[in-house]
């Protein structure tokens, strides 16, 4: 599959790491991925090969101790970790946000203490936005820290947080003044190392996205060190939080545009192989029609991507294109994982076939990362910004 | 301990490589390349010796066009310190990949040249060979062991009939086979730190080797289509057409 735009001169490194990771994919993660996503089991022998991979600290700076990839190389791993099984690239995917919140809004003593640690995946986690009352709406949180001395004592509950509990940190949206208006600038983020205080109550048990934990926490007075509010002041929390969302929605088109491509592949492939009424079905005009939405679809969601991670690299803004990509890519996903379960009849629906999975797995996409409704309406926010009469 | 790893520029295994239309050889165009898997295991095993201590600098070393800099890329990022391309657009019979290799073995004089045993384009099995009857060297072929003892190396070979041991004086070439160990991928960090490896480019006429083919190819054609099988009742009809028909057994 061609990977790059035109104009662009083929990237000797990008196509090494490429291979290792279609290597590993190949000898290590392929025979298994499917019976440890049946069982909802923790992928721990893969989380090692990640580490060795260098996988934690793909997009955190070398100064420390990442490697400093490009928004751009990063969505093609992306993409071809999640065309294997999209719960593994979950284990990074956010655990990379939460290094992203530190190395953009950390101070220097946070950065040089906490992202080596990352980038080896020696501390590992994810991010705490949402809580069983806010999701979209994040400013409508009530998780609360008050400040004691050099502490603060943190209360309240999240849900739906990823690698909360394989993982060793979370970075933490709190308010730290619940009366602020707008309540977002009394918004305030740690870097959460658990301990007494920080429970994961309950792992939550999910259609798709299997094998990567998702759980629900509770702090009860959960004490923190001041040094752990990242970048050291109040009030910046919910842009640290919203600060990561470009590459965040990057990344998770990225997810997109692997989930779309597996299941095209999988329909290329069964398409030739089953036959009825005498010839293959991809002869048939019904299953062209669809194979040929599929494949543009893919193709579309990955230029998309590949558009707004260069812009992205670029340094330009790209709040818009990469919503774009997010949205586009993710209900691309969806559509090619029904269009190949239907292509694949009772196979698709048969729980020894990848196509299930795909299809159970494409919909947390269109939820996370803001939801694809939320994608429609900041598009059509900026496209009117952008365009003023 | 110098060792010198031959890496070659060839198709990767997963390809389905078709022949050009106008049957002039196979069509490259656009087919992702790759190290051959043979070499690669070359590579691993060079790398292994030097991380045991045994091996102090690993050289990889390949023929071929510009762009085979990027399998000697792969192999430093697999753990070779540096690189050698000989960089030629002639399409390189085996002995002339050979005499190459032997002025590379004046040039660096290795203590032990690894190479596959074959490529898996051409499937030659020759150049080892012949590099050893270049250079002198003492030569074990289609290695599944290979192990150290001073100035001397043991290998045991794969042959028809089992294994063979062969005992080695050093300098010597051995090629590998593919029990002799499983490739590993490269990391991201080492992908990037071999970014800043050398590779020096030199040329045939540099090394004053005739590369001009002795062979010709006249046609590449793909071999016939598989016809359908068909299934017998029981064992005595498949003996029957085993023998009569197909006259493979009597
Ligand atoms: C498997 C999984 C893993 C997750 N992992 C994490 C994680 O690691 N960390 C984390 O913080 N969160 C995580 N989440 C939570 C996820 O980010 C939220 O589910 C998401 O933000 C949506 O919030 P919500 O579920 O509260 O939906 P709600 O906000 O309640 O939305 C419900 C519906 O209303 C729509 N809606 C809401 N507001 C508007 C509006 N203004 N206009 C129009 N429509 C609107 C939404 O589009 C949606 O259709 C995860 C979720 C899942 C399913």
């Amino acid at each position: 599959m061609p990977n790059d735009l035109p104009n662009e001169t083929p990237n000797e490194e990008e196509n090494l790491i490429l291979d290792s990771i279609h290597r590993w994919l190949e000898k290590d993660v392929v025979p298994y991925a499917h019976d440890l996503e049946q069982a909802d089991e923790y992928p721990y022998a893969m989380v090692e090969q990640m580490k060795e991979l260098g996988l934690f600290g793909a997009t955190i700076a070398p100064e420390y101790g990442g490697l400093g990839l490009s928004a751009s190389t990063y969505a093609k791993i992306v993409s071809a970790v999640a065309e294997v099984w999209m719960s593994l690239s979950g284990i990074f995917n956010s655990h990379l946000i939460m290094a992203r919140c530190v190395q953009s809004s950390g101070t220097e003593a946070q950065k040089q203490e906490w992202l080596p640690k990352f980038a080896s995946g020696e501390l590992r986690g994810g991010i705490g936005l949402t809580e069983p009352d806010a999701g979209t709406d994040l400013q409508g949180i009530r998780c609360a820290a008050v400040k004691d001395g050099d502490y603060y004592v943190i209360n309240g509950a999240k849900s739906w947080i990823t690698n909360s509990l394989e993982g060793h940190v979370i970075g933490l949206l709190v308010k730290t003044d619940p009366k602020a208006v707008p309540p977002r600038k009394g918004m305030s983020m740690f870097i959460a190392k658990k301990g007494e205080g920080f429970n994961v109550t309950r792992k939550l048990k999910k259609l798709g996205y299997r094998g990567i934990d998702t759980a629900e926490i509770s702090f009860e007075d959960y004490r923190i060190h001041k040094d752990c509010l990242i970048g050291g002041e109040e009030g910046r929390g919910f842009y640290n939080a919203v600060g990561g969302l470009e590459l965040g929605r990057i990344n998770v088109a990225a997810r997109g545009v692997g989930v779309a491509r597996a299941a095209l592949k999988h329909a290329t492939a069964y398409s030739q192989q089953r036959k009825t009424f005498g010839k293959p079905i991809c002869e048939h005009q019904a299953i062209q029609l669809k194979l040929g939405e599929m494949a543009t679809r893919t193709e579309a969601a990955r230029l998309l991507v590949e558009q707004a991670a260069r812009a992205f690299d670029r340094g330009e803004r790209c709040d818009m294109e990469a919503g774009m990509a997010k949205y586009f890519a993710t209900e691309a996903a969806a559509k090619n994982a029904d269009e190949s379960m239907r292509i694949h009849g009772a196979y698709g629906y048969s729980c020894e076939y990848d196509v299930e999975r795909l299809y159970r797995d494409a919909p947390l996409m269109i939820i996370g990362e803001g939801t694809n409704e939320m994608q429609r309406i900041i598009i059509a926010r900026q496209l009117i910004e952008r365009n003023p009469i | 301990m110098k060792i010198l790893v031959a890496v070659k520029r060839v198709a990767d295994y997963n390809v389905k490589v078709r022949a050009k239309s106008d049957q002039s050889g196979p069509d490259l165009t656009n087919v992702k390349m790759a190290i051959n898997p043979f070499c690669e295991i070359a590579v691993e095993e060079a790398v292994r010796l030097k991380e045991k201590g045994v091996a102090t600098e690993v050289i990889a070393v390949s023929i071929g066009p510009k762009v085979a800099q990027e399998q000697i890329r792969t192999a430093l990022a697999l753990g070779a310190d540096r690189g050698i391309l000989i960089e030629t657009d002639v399409a390189m019979e085996p002995l002339a990949i050979a005499k190459c290799l032997k002025q590379i073995c004046d040039k660096e004089s290795p203590d032990m040249v690894l190479l596959g045993k074959q490529a898996i384009d051409g499937d030659n099995n020759q150049t080892g060979q012949m590099l050893g009857a270049l250079t002198g060297y003492a030569q074990a072929t289609f290695a599944s062991e290979i192990t150290f003892d001073g100035a001397s190396a043991s290998v045991i070979r794969e042959v028809d009939g089992g294994l063979q041991t062969l005992e080695l004086k050093l300098p010597a070439i051995v090629t590998t086979d593919l029990r002799l160990n499983e490739p590993r991928y490269a990391s991201l960090p080492n992908i990037m730190k071999a970014k800043k490896k050398p590779i020096d480019v030199l040329t045939t006429e540099e090394l004053g080797v005739d590369v001009t083919p002795r062979t010709k190819l006249l046609k590449a054609e793909p071999p016939a289509e598989r016809k359908a099988g068909i299934k017998v009742e029981d064992v005595a009809q498949l003996v029957d057409k085993l023998k009569n028909e197909a006259k493979v057994i009597v």
